[in-house]
Protein backbone atom coordinates (compact mmCIF):
# COMPACT_ATOMS: atom_id res chain seq x y z
CA UNK A 1 0.00 0.00 0.00
CA UNK A 2 2.69 2.33 0.97
CA UNK A 3 3.94 1.54 -2.44
CA UNK A 4 1.17 2.49 -4.73
CA UNK A 5 0.63 5.75 -2.73
CA UNK A 6 3.77 7.01 -3.48
CA UNK A 7 3.45 6.11 -7.15
CA UNK A 8 0.54 8.10 -7.21
CA UNK A 9 2.13 10.79 -5.48
CA UNK A 10 4.64 10.95 -7.73
CA UNK A 11 2.01 11.07 -10.93
CA UNK A 12 0.39 13.48 -9.29
CA UNK A 13 3.06 15.98 -9.42
CA UNK A 14 3.47 15.56 -13.06
CA UNK A 15 0.54 17.91 -14.00
CA UNK A 16 3.06 18.78 -16.89
CA UNK A 17 2.83 15.74 -18.78
CA UNK A 18 -0.70 14.71 -17.87
CA UNK A 19 -3.40 17.10 -16.66
CA UNK A 20 -5.85 14.56 -15.07
CA UNK A 21 -7.46 15.22 -11.44
CA UNK A 22 -7.20 12.87 -8.80
CA UNK A 23 -10.58 11.49 -9.03
CA UNK A 24 -10.07 10.79 -12.67
CA UNK A 25 -6.96 9.35 -12.28
CA UNK A 26 -7.76 6.51 -9.48
CA UNK A 27 -10.76 5.61 -12.15
CA UNK A 28 -7.44 5.35 -15.26
CA UNK A 29 -6.01 2.96 -12.97
CA UNK A 30 -9.07 0.95 -12.32
CA UNK A 31 -10.03 1.23 -15.88
CA UNK A 32 -6.31 -0.03 -16.39
CA UNK A 33 -5.94 -2.87 -14.27
CA UNK A 34 -9.87 -4.37 -14.87
CA UNK A 35 -10.36 -3.38 -18.44
CA UNK A 36 -7.04 -3.11 -20.23
CA UNK A 37 -6.45 -6.19 -17.66
CA UNK A 38 -9.05 -8.22 -19.66
CA UNK A 39 -6.57 -8.58 -22.61
CA UNK A 40 -3.00 -7.72 -20.90
CA UNK A 41 -3.70 -9.81 -17.94
CA UNK A 42 -4.70 -8.28 -14.07
CA UNK A 43 -1.16 -8.30 -13.43
CA UNK A 44 -0.40 -6.79 -16.76
CA UNK A 45 1.92 -9.65 -17.56
CA UNK A 46 -0.05 -10.46 -20.66
CA UNK A 47 -2.92 -12.39 -22.41
CA UNK A 48 -4.30 -11.92 -25.99
CA UNK A 49 -2.55 -8.98 -25.11
CA UNK A 50 1.35 -8.11 -24.64
CA UNK A 51 2.81 -7.46 -21.65
CA UNK A 52 2.37 -4.17 -19.92
CA UNK A 53 4.71 -4.32 -17.11
CA UNK A 54 7.38 -1.79 -16.69
CA UNK A 55 10.26 -3.88 -18.21
CA UNK A 56 8.27 -4.53 -20.83
CA UNK A 57 7.43 -0.97 -21.60
CA UNK A 58 11.19 0.26 -21.27
CA UNK A 59 12.27 0.89 -23.95
CA UNK A 60 8.61 2.61 -25.12
CA UNK A 61 8.58 6.40 -25.04
CA UNK A 62 5.03 7.71 -22.69
CA UNK A 63 3.67 9.88 -26.19
CA UNK A 64 4.19 6.72 -28.36
CA UNK A 65 2.21 4.71 -25.77
CA UNK A 66 -0.23 7.29 -25.83
CA UNK A 67 -0.81 6.80 -29.34
CA UNK A 68 -1.54 3.24 -29.34
CA UNK A 69 -4.04 3.53 -26.52
CA UNK A 70 -5.89 6.40 -28.31
CA UNK A 71 -5.71 4.62 -32.09
CA UNK A 72 -5.36 1.38 -31.34
CA UNK A 73 -3.18 -0.75 -33.53
CA UNK A 74 -4.91 -1.96 -36.53
CA UNK A 75 -6.01 -5.32 -37.81
CA UNK A 76 -4.96 -6.45 -33.79
CA UNK A 77 -7.52 -6.88 -31.18
CA UNK A 78 -6.13 -3.89 -29.18
CA UNK A 79 -9.28 -1.51 -29.95
CA UNK A 80 -8.89 2.59 -30.75
CA UNK A 81 -9.48 4.03 -26.80
CA UNK A 82 -9.88 7.61 -28.05
CA UNK A 83 -13.84 7.59 -28.00
CA UNK A 84 -13.53 6.73 -23.88
CA UNK A 85 -10.51 8.90 -23.32
CA UNK A 86 -8.69 11.62 -23.70
CA UNK A 87 -5.01 12.56 -24.83
CA UNK A 88 -4.47 14.01 -21.17
CA UNK A 89 -5.71 10.82 -19.67
CA UNK A 90 -4.40 8.39 -22.43
CA UNK A 91 -0.52 9.99 -21.61
CA UNK A 92 -1.07 9.69 -17.72
CA UNK A 93 -2.03 5.71 -18.61
CA UNK A 94 1.28 5.69 -20.34
CA UNK A 95 3.13 7.22 -17.44
CA UNK A 96 1.41 5.03 -15.28
CA UNK A 97 2.64 1.68 -16.59
CA UNK A 98 6.22 3.17 -17.37
CA UNK A 99 6.28 3.79 -13.16
CA UNK A 100 4.29 1.10 -12.14
CA UNK A 101 6.26 -1.86 -10.15
CA UNK B 1 -40.40 -27.47 19.54
CA UNK B 2 -40.02 -27.79 15.95
CA UNK B 3 -37.35 -24.70 15.96
CA UNK B 4 -35.50 -26.66 18.58
CA UNK B 5 -35.79 -29.67 16.43
CA UNK B 6 -34.41 -27.77 13.15
CA UNK B 7 -31.84 -25.79 15.04
CA UNK B 8 -30.26 -29.08 16.31
CA UNK B 9 -30.40 -30.53 13.16
CA UNK B 10 -28.30 -27.46 11.38
CA UNK B 11 -26.00 -27.54 14.05
CA UNK B 12 -25.26 -31.53 13.96
CA UNK B 13 -25.33 -31.34 9.95
CA UNK B 14 -21.73 -29.55 9.42
CA UNK B 15 -20.51 -31.95 11.96
CA UNK B 16 -20.93 -35.07 10.30
CA UNK B 17 -19.81 -33.53 6.74
CA UNK B 18 -22.99 -34.09 5.38
CA UNK B 19 -22.79 -32.00 2.73
CA UNK B 20 -23.83 -32.62 -0.54
CA UNK B 21 -22.67 -30.56 -3.44
CA UNK B 22 -25.53 -30.50 -5.85
CA UNK B 23 -26.56 -26.65 -5.47
CA UNK B 24 -23.93 -25.47 -4.83
CA UNK B 25 -20.91 -23.28 -6.62
CA UNK B 26 -17.78 -21.43 -6.95
CA UNK B 27 -16.88 -17.38 -7.64
CA UNK B 28 -14.25 -16.21 -9.14
CA UNK B 29 -12.64 -13.38 -7.25
CA UNK B 30 -10.53 -11.88 -9.47
CA UNK B 31 -8.61 -9.35 -7.39
CA UNK B 32 -8.03 -11.58 -4.32
CA UNK B 33 -6.77 -14.81 -6.23
CA UNK B 34 -10.00 -16.51 -4.43
CA UNK B 35 -13.26 -18.51 -5.08
CA UNK B 36 -16.25 -17.74 -3.13
CA UNK B 37 -18.15 -21.36 -2.60
CA UNK B 38 -21.68 -20.64 -2.85
CA UNK B 39 -24.65 -22.18 -1.62
CA UNK B 40 -27.48 -22.04 -4.19
CA UNK B 41 -31.12 -22.67 -2.93
CA UNK B 42 -29.56 -20.66 0.53
CA UNK B 43 -28.37 -17.96 -1.44
CA UNK B 44 -25.49 -17.32 0.45
CA UNK B 45 -21.84 -17.90 0.48
CA UNK B 46 -20.27 -20.64 2.74
CA UNK B 47 -16.48 -20.23 2.18
CA UNK B 48 -13.68 -18.69 0.75
CA UNK B 49 -10.36 -20.43 -0.70
CA UNK B 50 -7.50 -18.37 -1.25
CA UNK B 51 -4.12 -18.97 -2.60
CA UNK B 52 -4.81 -19.72 -6.40
CA UNK B 53 -2.81 -16.97 -8.07
CA UNK B 54 -4.01 -14.51 -10.82
CA UNK B 55 -7.76 -15.85 -11.48
CA UNK B 56 -8.53 -12.55 -13.87
CA UNK B 57 -10.26 -14.22 -16.61
CA UNK B 58 -10.57 -17.76 -14.79
CA UNK B 59 -12.72 -20.58 -15.66
CA UNK B 60 -13.56 -23.73 -13.90
CA UNK B 61 -14.52 -26.90 -14.61
CA UNK B 62 -16.01 -29.81 -11.82
CA UNK B 63 -15.28 -33.48 -11.47
CA UNK B 64 -18.38 -36.44 -12.25
CA UNK B 65 -19.20 -36.15 -8.81
CA UNK B 66 -19.31 -32.53 -8.10
CA UNK B 67 -16.55 -32.45 -5.32
CA UNK B 68 -13.70 -30.83 -6.70
CA UNK B 69 -13.39 -28.01 -9.02
CA UNK B 70 -10.45 -27.23 -11.85
CA UNK B 71 -9.41 -23.59 -11.28
CA UNK B 72 -7.65 -22.59 -15.10
CA UNK B 73 -5.79 -19.63 -13.94
CA UNK B 74 -4.43 -16.63 -15.82
CA UNK B 75 -0.49 -17.43 -14.27
CA UNK B 76 -0.54 -20.47 -15.36
CA UNK B 77 -1.90 -21.71 -12.62
CA UNK B 78 -3.98 -24.94 -12.26
CA UNK B 79 -5.33 -25.62 -8.72
CA UNK B 80 -7.77 -28.53 -8.11
CA UNK B 81 -10.27 -27.48 -4.90
CA UNK B 82 -12.16 -29.19 -2.83
CA UNK B 83 -15.87 -28.10 -2.13
CA UNK B 84 -16.29 -30.25 0.52
CA UNK B 85 -13.41 -29.33 2.84
CA UNK B 86 -12.93 -26.05 1.09
CA UNK B 87 -9.13 -26.26 0.75
CA UNK B 88 -6.94 -26.89 -2.10
CA UNK B 89 -6.58 -30.35 -3.05
CA UNK B 90 -3.29 -30.23 -5.45
CA UNK B 91 -2.00 -27.17 -7.71
CA UNK B 92 0.34 -26.89 -10.65
CA UNK B 93 1.59 -23.45 -12.36
CA UNK B 94 2.07 -25.18 -15.64
CA UNK B 95 2.66 -22.56 -17.90
CA UNK B 96 3.76 -18.75 -17.83
CA UNK B 97 0.29 -17.52 -19.34
CA UNK B 98 -3.03 -19.80 -19.85
CA UNK B 99 -7.10 -18.69 -20.76
CA UNK B 100 -9.17 -21.97 -19.97
CA UNK B 101 -9.39 -25.81 -19.52
CA UNK B 102 -11.70 -28.91 -19.97
CA UNK B 103 -12.20 -31.84 -18.28
CA UNK B 104 -12.48 -35.55 -20.43
CA UNK B 105 -15.87 -37.11 -20.54
CA UNK B 106 -14.97 -39.73 -18.45
CA UNK B 107 -13.38 -36.78 -15.66
CA UNK B 108 -9.89 -38.72 -16.33
CA UNK B 109 -8.12 -36.02 -17.35
CA UNK B 110 -7.63 -32.29 -17.56
CA UNK B 111 -6.75 -29.92 -20.31
CA UNK B 112 -5.71 -26.63 -20.23
CA UNK B 113 -5.27 -24.08 -22.89
CA UNK B 114 -1.90 -22.54 -23.24
CA UNK B 115 -0.94 -18.86 -24.15
CA UNK B 116 2.40 -18.96 -23.05
CA UNK B 117 3.66 -20.97 -24.43
CA UNK B 118 1.54 -21.36 -26.63
CA UNK B 119 -0.09 -25.14 -26.96
CA UNK B 120 -2.16 -27.94 -24.51
CA UNK B 121 -1.19 -29.95 -21.40
CA UNK B 122 -3.19 -32.68 -20.43
CA UNK B 123 -3.26 -33.79 -16.39
CA UNK B 124 -4.63 -36.74 -14.88
CA UNK B 125 -7.40 -35.21 -13.11
CA UNK B 126 -6.51 -37.01 -9.98
CA UNK B 127 -3.02 -35.92 -9.32
CA UNK B 128 -2.53 -33.88 -11.50
CA UNK B 129 0.27 -35.28 -12.98
CA UNK B 130 0.98 -34.34 -16.46
CA UNK B 131 -0.16 -36.90 -19.24
CA UNK B 132 0.61 -35.02 -22.54
CA UNK B 133 2.45 -31.69 -23.98
CA UNK B 134 1.40 -30.87 -27.18
CA UNK B 135 3.18 -27.54 -28.58
CA UNK B 136 1.50 -25.62 -30.90
CA UNK B 137 2.38 -22.59 -33.15
CA UNK B 138 0.38 -19.85 -31.44
CA UNK B 139 -1.68 -18.99 -28.75
CA UNK B 140 -4.86 -21.90 -28.08
CA UNK B 141 -7.96 -20.40 -27.93
CA UNK B 142 -11.43 -22.41 -27.22
CA UNK B 143 -10.66 -25.66 -25.80
CA UNK B 144 -13.68 -27.63 -25.45
CA UNK B 145 -14.15 -31.38 -24.38
CA UNK B 146 -15.45 -33.83 -27.02
CA UNK B 147 -16.93 -37.24 -26.19
CA UNK B 148 -14.69 -40.29 -26.10
CA UNK B 149 -12.14 -38.71 -23.97
CA UNK B 150 -11.20 -36.16 -26.99
CA UNK B 151 -10.45 -32.34 -27.03
CA UNK B 152 -10.65 -29.93 -29.59
CA UNK B 153 -9.14 -26.70 -29.97
CA UNK B 154 -8.15 -23.73 -32.07
CA UNK B 155 -5.22 -21.41 -32.72
CA UNK B 156 -5.46 -17.82 -32.73
CA UNK B 157 -2.04 -17.07 -34.65
CA UNK B 158 -2.53 -19.69 -37.20
CA UNK B 159 -6.23 -20.46 -37.50
CA UNK B 160 -5.91 -23.98 -37.06
CA UNK B 161 -8.33 -26.22 -35.71
CA UNK B 162 -6.99 -29.64 -33.91
CA UNK B 163 -8.79 -32.50 -32.29
CA UNK B 164 -6.58 -34.93 -29.89
CA UNK B 165 -7.68 -38.12 -28.55
CA UNK B 166 -6.37 -38.77 -25.63
CA UNK B 167 -8.00 -42.67 -25.23
CA UNK B 168 -5.08 -44.76 -25.63
CA UNK B 169 -1.50 -44.65 -24.02
CA UNK B 170 -0.28 -42.18 -26.76
CA UNK B 171 -2.45 -39.31 -27.52
CA UNK B 172 -3.58 -38.88 -31.19
CA UNK B 173 -3.51 -35.31 -32.46
CA UNK B 174 -5.11 -34.06 -35.82
CA UNK B 175 -5.13 -30.97 -37.36
CA UNK B 176 -8.74 -30.59 -38.95
CA UNK B 177 -8.93 -27.51 -40.60
CA UNK B 178 -7.98 -24.13 -40.92
CA UNK B 179 -10.78 -21.57 -39.37
CA UNK B 180 -9.47 -18.77 -40.69
CA UNK B 181 -7.70 -15.25 -38.98
CA UNK B 182 -7.37 -14.76 -35.51
CA UNK B 183 -10.20 -17.14 -34.48
CA UNK B 184 -11.13 -15.62 -30.80
CA UNK B 185 -13.25 -18.56 -29.16
CA UNK B 186 -14.68 -21.55 -29.79
CA UNK B 187 -18.02 -23.71 -28.82
CA UNK B 188 -19.55 -27.19 -29.08
CA UNK B 189 -23.21 -27.63 -29.89
CA UNK B 190 -24.67 -29.65 -27.42
CA UNK B 191 -25.23 -32.30 -29.66
CA UNK B 192 -21.33 -32.54 -29.84
CA UNK B 193 -21.85 -32.76 -33.38
CA UNK B 194 -20.21 -29.14 -34.41
CA UNK B 195 -17.11 -27.29 -33.42
CA UNK B 196 -18.19 -23.36 -33.88
CA UNK B 197 -14.99 -20.83 -34.41
CA UNK B 198 -15.57 -18.03 -33.81
CA UNK B 199 -13.08 -15.14 -36.36
CA UNK B 200 -11.95 -11.90 -35.10
CA UNK B 201 -9.45 -11.28 -37.97
CA UNK B 202 -12.46 -11.33 -40.37
CA UNK B 203 -16.08 -11.79 -41.01
CA UNK B 204 -17.20 -14.76 -39.93
CA UNK B 205 -17.74 -18.48 -37.97
CA UNK B 206 -16.56 -21.23 -39.33
CA UNK B 207 -18.28 -24.86 -38.53
CA UNK B 208 -16.29 -28.04 -38.32
CA UNK B 209 -18.13 -31.53 -38.30
CA UNK B 210 -16.87 -33.65 -35.26
CA UNK B 211 -19.21 -36.57 -36.23
CA UNK B 212 -17.26 -36.84 -39.62
CA UNK B 213 -13.99 -34.39 -39.27
CA UNK B 214 -12.97 -35.83 -42.64
CA UNK B 215 -15.89 -33.26 -43.98
CA UNK B 216 -14.17 -29.80 -44.52
CA UNK B 217 -15.43 -27.11 -42.84
CA UNK B 218 -18.09 -24.57 -43.53
CA UNK B 219 -17.49 -20.81 -43.11
CA UNK B 220 -20.27 -18.96 -42.56
CA UNK B 221 -21.67 -15.03 -41.59
CA UNK B 222 -18.84 -14.09 -43.38
CA UNK B 223 -20.50 -11.51 -44.81
CA UNK B 224 -22.74 -9.25 -41.44
CA UNK B 225 -22.08 -5.57 -40.85
CA UNK B 226 -20.95 -4.78 -43.96
CA UNK B 227 -23.45 -2.45 -44.25
CA UNK B 228 -21.69 0.00 -41.70
CA UNK B 229 -18.23 0.80 -39.37
CA UNK B 230 -17.43 -1.44 -37.12
CA UNK B 231 -17.23 -0.11 -33.67
CA UNK B 232 -14.03 -0.38 -31.31
CA UNK B 233 -14.28 -4.41 -29.25
CA UNK B 234 -13.16 -3.59 -25.61
CA UNK B 235 -13.75 -6.89 -24.55
CA UNK B 236 -14.08 -9.86 -26.46
CA UNK B 237 -17.11 -11.69 -26.44
CA UNK B 238 -17.14 -15.55 -25.40
CA UNK B 239 -19.09 -18.22 -26.98
CA UNK B 240 -18.68 -20.93 -23.92
CA UNK B 241 -22.26 -20.60 -23.25
CA UNK B 242 -23.39 -19.62 -26.71
CA UNK B 243 -27.20 -19.35 -27.42
CA UNK B 244 -28.79 -22.53 -28.98
CA UNK B 245 -32.51 -22.22 -29.23
CA UNK B 246 -35.36 -22.46 -31.03
CA UNK B 247 -33.37 -24.73 -33.72
CA UNK B 248 -31.33 -21.07 -33.99
CA UNK B 249 -27.63 -20.28 -33.14
CA UNK B 250 -27.35 -16.64 -31.06
CA UNK B 251 -24.17 -14.92 -32.00
CA UNK B 252 -22.14 -12.28 -31.14
CA UNK B 253 -21.45 -9.51 -33.57
CA UNK B 254 -18.19 -8.61 -33.17
CA UNK B 255 -17.56 -4.74 -33.41
CA UNK B 256 -21.09 -4.29 -33.58
CA UNK B 257 -23.89 -3.56 -31.32
CA UNK B 258 -25.79 -6.99 -32.43
CA UNK B 259 -27.17 -10.30 -31.84
CA UNK B 260 -26.93 -11.94 -35.13
CA UNK B 261 -29.36 -15.05 -35.51
CA UNK B 262 -28.19 -18.05 -37.58
CA UNK B 263 -30.69 -21.30 -38.69
CA UNK B 264 -28.54 -24.33 -37.29
CA UNK B 265 -29.27 -26.22 -40.30
CA UNK B 266 -28.38 -23.78 -42.98
CA UNK B 267 -26.18 -21.95 -41.34
CA UNK B 268 -27.72 -18.87 -42.64
CA UNK B 269 -28.30 -15.70 -40.90
CA UNK B 270 -32.38 -15.19 -40.35
CA UNK B 271 -32.33 -11.56 -37.99
CA UNK B 272 -30.61 -9.36 -36.52
CA UNK B 273 -30.78 -7.52 -32.81
CA UNK B 274 -30.03 -4.32 -32.31
CA UNK B 275 -28.90 -4.49 -28.71
CA UNK B 276 -27.10 -2.01 -26.19
CA UNK B 277 -23.59 -2.86 -26.77
CA UNK B 278 -20.68 -4.91 -27.76
CA UNK B 279 -22.19 -8.70 -26.80
CA UNK B 280 -20.36 -10.55 -24.59
CA UNK B 281 -22.01 -13.15 -22.93
CA UNK B 282 -25.30 -14.41 -25.07
CA UNK B 283 -26.25 -17.35 -22.89
CA UNK B 284 -29.85 -19.27 -23.19
CA UNK B 285 -32.03 -19.22 -19.90
CA UNK B 286 -32.54 -22.95 -19.48
CA UNK B 287 -35.96 -24.28 -20.47
CA UNK B 288 -37.12 -21.13 -22.40
CA UNK B 289 -37.44 -18.95 -25.34
CA UNK B 290 -34.91 -16.12 -23.56
CA UNK B 291 -31.27 -15.62 -24.02
CA UNK B 292 -29.97 -12.89 -21.48
CA UNK B 293 -26.72 -11.16 -23.17
CA UNK B 294 -24.28 -8.53 -21.17
CA UNK B 295 -21.90 -6.54 -22.84
CA UNK B 296 -18.34 -5.20 -22.97
CA UNK B 297 -16.74 -1.72 -21.10
CA UNK B 298 -18.16 1.11 -21.03
CA UNK B 299 -21.76 0.02 -21.84
CA UNK B 300 -21.19 -3.25 -19.10
CA UNK B 301 -24.30 -1.89 -16.12
CA UNK B 302 -26.42 -3.22 -18.64
CA UNK B 303 -28.30 -6.81 -18.72
CA UNK B 304 -30.92 -7.54 -21.97
CA UNK B 305 -33.38 -10.23 -22.19
CA UNK B 306 -34.20 -11.06 -26.00
CA UNK B 307 -36.60 -13.40 -27.06
CA UNK B 308 -35.73 -15.86 -30.01
CA UNK B 309 -39.04 -16.20 -31.41
CA UNK B 310 -39.64 -12.38 -32.14
CA UNK B 311 -35.48 -11.75 -31.85
CA UNK B 312 -37.17 -8.59 -29.84
CA UNK B 313 -35.32 -7.33 -26.67
CA UNK B 314 -38.54 -7.90 -23.82
CA UNK B 315 -36.10 -6.42 -20.72
CA UNK B 316 -33.29 -4.26 -20.08
CA UNK B 317 -31.98 -4.36 -16.38
CA UNK B 318 -29.81 -2.79 -14.62
CA UNK B 319 -28.03 -5.18 -12.02
CA UNK B 320 -25.17 -2.83 -11.32
CA UNK B 321 -21.58 -1.76 -12.37
CA UNK B 322 -19.13 -3.70 -14.24
CA UNK B 323 -21.59 -6.74 -15.41
CA UNK B 324 -19.17 -9.78 -15.75
CA UNK B 325 -20.86 -12.85 -16.09
CA UNK B 326 -24.43 -14.37 -15.77
CA UNK B 327 -25.03 -18.17 -14.42
CA UNK B 328 -28.37 -19.69 -14.76
CA UNK B 329 -29.86 -22.49 -12.12
CA UNK B 330 -29.82 -25.58 -13.82
CA UNK B 331 -33.99 -25.41 -14.52
CA UNK B 332 -33.52 -21.82 -15.33
CA UNK B 333 -35.29 -20.60 -11.88
CA UNK B 334 -32.88 -18.16 -11.17
CA UNK B 335 -29.68 -16.36 -12.90
CA UNK B 336 -26.74 -14.87 -11.13
CA UNK B 337 -24.96 -11.95 -12.08
CA UNK B 338 -21.63 -11.10 -11.22
CA UNK B 339 -21.54 -7.10 -10.66
CA UNK B 340 -17.63 -6.70 -10.38
CA UNK B 341 -17.58 -2.70 -9.48
CA UNK B 342 -20.34 -3.33 -6.98
CA UNK B 343 -18.87 -6.59 -5.29
CA UNK B 344 -21.59 -8.62 -5.71
CA UNK B 345 -23.55 -11.46 -7.05
CA UNK B 346 -27.03 -10.57 -7.70
CA UNK B 347 -29.70 -13.08 -7.96
CA UNK B 348 -32.31 -13.01 -10.05
CA UNK B 349 -35.47 -14.46 -10.55
CA UNK B 350 -36.25 -15.16 -14.07
CA UNK B 351 -40.13 -14.86 -14.35
CA UNK B 352 -40.12 -11.74 -12.75
CA UNK B 353 -37.09 -10.42 -13.69
CA UNK B 354 -36.80 -9.05 -10.02
CA UNK B 355 -34.16 -8.94 -7.63
CA UNK B 356 -34.46 -12.18 -5.13
CA UNK B 357 -31.29 -11.81 -3.46
CA UNK B 358 -27.22 -10.83 -3.08
CA UNK B 359 -23.96 -12.21 -2.15
CA UNK B 360 -21.07 -9.81 -1.20
CA UNK B 361 -18.09 -10.78 -3.09
CA UNK B 362 -14.40 -9.43 -3.75
CA UNK B 363 -15.02 -8.20 -7.58
CA UNK B 364 -17.00 -11.27 -9.12
CA UNK B 365 -16.31 -12.29 -12.22
CA UNK B 366 -16.82 -15.90 -13.35
CA UNK B 367 -20.04 -18.23 -11.34
CA UNK B 368 -20.29 -21.83 -11.68
CA UNK B 369 -22.45 -23.73 -10.41
CA UNK B 370 -21.52 -27.89 -10.07
CA UNK B 371 -24.40 -29.13 -12.52
CA UNK B 372 -21.35 -28.15 -15.30
CA UNK B 373 -19.79 -31.36 -14.27
CA UNK B 374 -22.47 -33.16 -16.48
CA UNK B 375 -22.97 -30.72 -19.59
CA UNK B 376 -20.63 -31.37 -22.87
CA UNK B 377 -18.59 -28.96 -23.77
CA UNK B 378 -17.75 -26.66 -20.82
Amino acid sequence: MPRFVSLFALLLAMPALADVSPDRARALEHMVLQDCGSCHGLTLKGGLGRPLTREALAQADPEGLALIILDGIPSTAMPPWRPLLTEDEALWIANYLKSKD
Amino acid sequence: MRPLILSLFLLAAPAFGQTATGDLGLVVERATGSVLVIDRSDRASIGRITGLGDVSHASLTYSPDERFAFVFGRDGGLTKVDLLTQTIAARTVQAGNSIGGAISDDGRLVAVSNYEPGGVKVFDADTLALVADIPMAGKTIGLVDVPGRRFAWAVWDTGEVFLGDFSAAEPVVTMIGNAGKNPFDAVLTDDAHTFLVGLFGEKGVTAFDLWNPETPPQKFLTDYGKTGEDMPVYKMPHLQSWAFTEGQYALPAVGRHEILWVDRESQTQTATTEVHGQPVFIIAQPASPYVWVNFATPLNDVVQVVDSRSHEVVATLTPGKAILHMEFAPRGAEVWISSRDDNKVLIYDTKTREKVGEVAAEAPSGIFFTARAHQTGL
